[in-house]
């Protein structure tokens, strides 16, 4: 019998992926999808080989490189880093013995793995998606419940198509309203990260909701859900509807012919039931939101861009006193100064939150017939081969060069630090990335987290900028 | 994995909340195919200097915390990537407990996946601990899985709570993959519902 019980997005989709369920609640999970990249697997098939075992579902599994290779031309010479050489041959080595689909570097649908899951069809509405990477989360703005896993949990899943997991609690969070002039998905995320804390989702999977949310496009969603995890949460979500069905259509490993009309009928019934529990609630006035930038060292340190650096000896307590002054060393600010008075050495435009097709017209937009400042390096690195491929259909690559921004290959690049695309020690960098911790880009770095539009800006003005004041030229 | 009964040993206390994975292992430390060897990058930003000689005033690279078995910090630590070579590093350097307000949820599970116990106490308790643990190697914590109980260098033992399924896999140091390939004819069954109702699940 049915169970009457009104459900969220989250239970429907977890119900239906349960193989078993465990004396003490511990649910043996299905795993639709596994996409693998060369960093946090090489251990995962190494422990494979150890104990004589095979991947179960190579068909459901697909992986690429995307951390540690270099976003320039020197990558069609091969990789000269030793290690990085060694981590993307090991992967080549075990997808070929384990029998894995494998996208090498060279191909136009190689990209960040969080890119070319969508854009390839991969990830689907209503699946259960699993990555060694906890951006993994990005997929969940198809409808999917989404999640990076630790390596462990890699070749668990590698070998038995499963995981075992305890169901996380219930959070929604609506934003409702229209957003205004200017402000984007990631203005939307920044400002709810800084709402609700970096623990403000620990061991909830978050559903976003609200007519701001339903009004964003596909890649809107996906750098909404792509931060959840920078709030805490494992997954974030959004429930599929005809924006996520006209998205999906068409593309290479989505479901076509009669297989399409069944697969939407299933996906219709996958949005949360009206009266559905959330064991937490949150909700923002999306008209109340500005472009939003970090200050500090942790992705709940953002301030609208109008703001100004704070003053520790305004902290609630000393612990929070010794932070932020920590913060505010290490970032080589000052109380009281303006956002929009901080110069930056570096612009990267890029990353898994936001480097896809849409992010790149937007940095265009405001890039075009305009120069970057002097001193400044600006970078654009797309979050795929195919990402490239259509901008450089649309002239957004003649556009960002001739402003001066470098055009790179596509890769996490500037993101991480873990490839060629590093900070200096010292330097500021206005970055549309998902982290802004101590040495994220480098050590020593200096990141302050935005939106596209926003580090176009930064780029021209040669510091950080209200991107409202930015008309396209 | 090794399993995990009772443990006493030096704690070091790192009275920081937010400690993120960036923190314990940064990402240029990641290009490894190995498991082992990670622990001299462990909080490789605080424990060295630019020119990669030890900075002293870092709680690791003094004495007795260079043995520290139990690592004492603030709220959600073990944040952002799911880089299970944060475990990996805290283990090769010696650590096989952490005790803090909160856990990041990936990093807690990694813990558990590596034979680390993740022990969640309120915050006043680990303010304690970590008044104790500043008292080096005249006081030793004792964590007590069997029995779930922490023992302060006094003799207060404060309970914990965890996961039944979870202490049972550290205690018996038992590997996860073992244990669900004893119901490999349940997830056949799965399978075979699924490829009826969803192909498209099906169709690579």
């Amino acid at each position: 019998m049915a169970d009457a019980r009104p459900r969220t997005l989250f239970d429907k989709i977890w119900a239906h992926h349960v193989v078993e369920t465990l004396p003490d609640g511990t649910a043996l999970l299905y795993i639709d999808r596994h996409l693998v990249h060369e960093v946090t697997s090489p251990q995962a098939f190494e422990g494979l080989r150890a104990a004589g075992r095979r991947v179960r579902r190579p068909d459901a599994t697909i992986a690429v490189v995307d951390h540690n290779i270099a976003t320039d031309d020197s990558r069609r010479t091969g990789i000269t880093d030793p290690e990085s050489r060694l981590q993307v041959e090991t992967l080549e080595r075990n997808v070929a013995e384990f029998g894995v689909p494998y996208i090498p570097l060279l191909d136009d649908r190689q990209g960040i793995v969080h890119v070319i899951g969508p854009e390839l069809g991969l990830s689907l509405p209503g699946m259960t998606i699993v990555c060694g990477d906890s951006h993994t989360s990005t997929h969940g703005a198809l409808g999917a419940l989404a999640f990076g896993i630790g390596t462990s949990e890699v070749e668990h899943v590698l070998a038995t198509q499963t995981l075992l997991q305890k169901p996380a609690k219930n959070m929604r969070v609506r934003v409702e309203g229209t957003l205004a002039l200017g402000c984007t998905a990631k203005d939307i995320v920044l400002a709810i990260i800084g709402k609700i804390g970096t623990a403000g989702g620990t061991g909830h999977v978050i559903e976003y909701a609200g007519e701001a949310i339903r009004a964003l496009d596909m890649a809107g969603r996906m750098t909404v859900c792509n931060m959840s995890i920078e709030a805490g949460a494992r997954a974030g979500m959004v429930a599929p509807d005809e924006t996520t069905f006209a998205y999906v259509k068409g593309r290479p490993h989505a479901p076509k012919g009669e297989a399409w009309e069944r697969a939407v009928a299933f996906w219709r019934s996958l949005p949360s039931d009206p009266g559905a529990h959330f064991d937490k609630e949150v909700v923002l006035d999306a008209a109340a939101i500005a472009p939003m930038v970090s200050w500090g060292t942790s992705p709940e340190d953002v301030l609208p861009i109008t703001g100004v650096v704070p003053d520790p000896a305004e902290a609630p307590n000393e612990t929070r006193r010794a932070q932020l002054q920590r913060m505010l060393d290490y970032m080589g600010l000052t109380p009281g100064q303006k956002l929009t008075e901080l110069k930056v050495d570096v612009v990267f435009i890029g990353s898994c939150t936001n480097s896809r097709i849409e992010d790149i017209r937007a940095a265009a937009a405001i890039a075009k017939g305009r120069k970057v400042a002097e001193g400044v390096r600006a970078m654009v690195v797309p979050g795929s081969g195919l990402v490239k491929k259509q901008a450089e259909a649309e002239g957004l690559d003649r556009v960002l060069k001739e402003a001066g921004f470098e055009w790179r290959e596509a890769g996490c690049s500037m993101c991480l630090g873990m490839n060629p695309d590093k900070l200096r020690p010292g330097q500021r960098c206005a970055s549309t990335s998902n982290r802004n911790f101590e040495g994220r880009q480098g050590p020593g770095g200096r990141t302050h987290l935005l939106s596209p539009a926003m580090a176009a800006a930064a780029a021209i003005a040669g510091r950080l900028t209200d991107v409202r004041e930015w008309q396209p030229a | 994995m090794r399993p995990f009964t009772v443990l006493t040993g030096i704690a070091a206390p790192l009275p920081l909340a937010n400690v993120d994975t960036d923190q314990i292992i940064p990402a240029r430390f990641l290009k490894t195919i190995a498991r082992t060897g990670l622990g001299k990058h462990l909080f490789a930003n605080f424990r060295y200097k630019e020119d990669g000689t030890e900075n002293p005033d870092f709680v690791l690279n003094q004495q007795p915390y260079r043995q520290a078995e139990i690592l004492i910090a603030f709220e959600n630590f073990g944040c952002g990537s799911s880089r299970e070579h944060a475990p990996w590093a805290l283990l090769d350097f010696g650590i096989r407990c952490v005790i803090a307000p909160d856990f990041a949820d990936i990093f807690h599970n990694n813990s558990f996946k590596n034979g680390i116990l993740p022990v969640k106490l309120p915050r006043e308790i680990c303010a304690q601990l970590m008044e104790d643990a500043k008292l080096g190697a005249n006081a030793r914590i004792t964590v007590d899985l069997e029995r779930q109980v922490v023992v302060r260098p006094n003799g207060e033992e404060i309970p914990f709570e965890v996961d039944p399924f979870r202490r049972h896999c550290l205690l018996n140091g038992l590997d996860d993959i073992g244990q669900t390939l004893q119901h490999a004819s349940a997830i056949d069954s799965y399978e075979a519902k699924q490829r009826a109702t969803q192909p498209w699940l099906f169709a690579s």
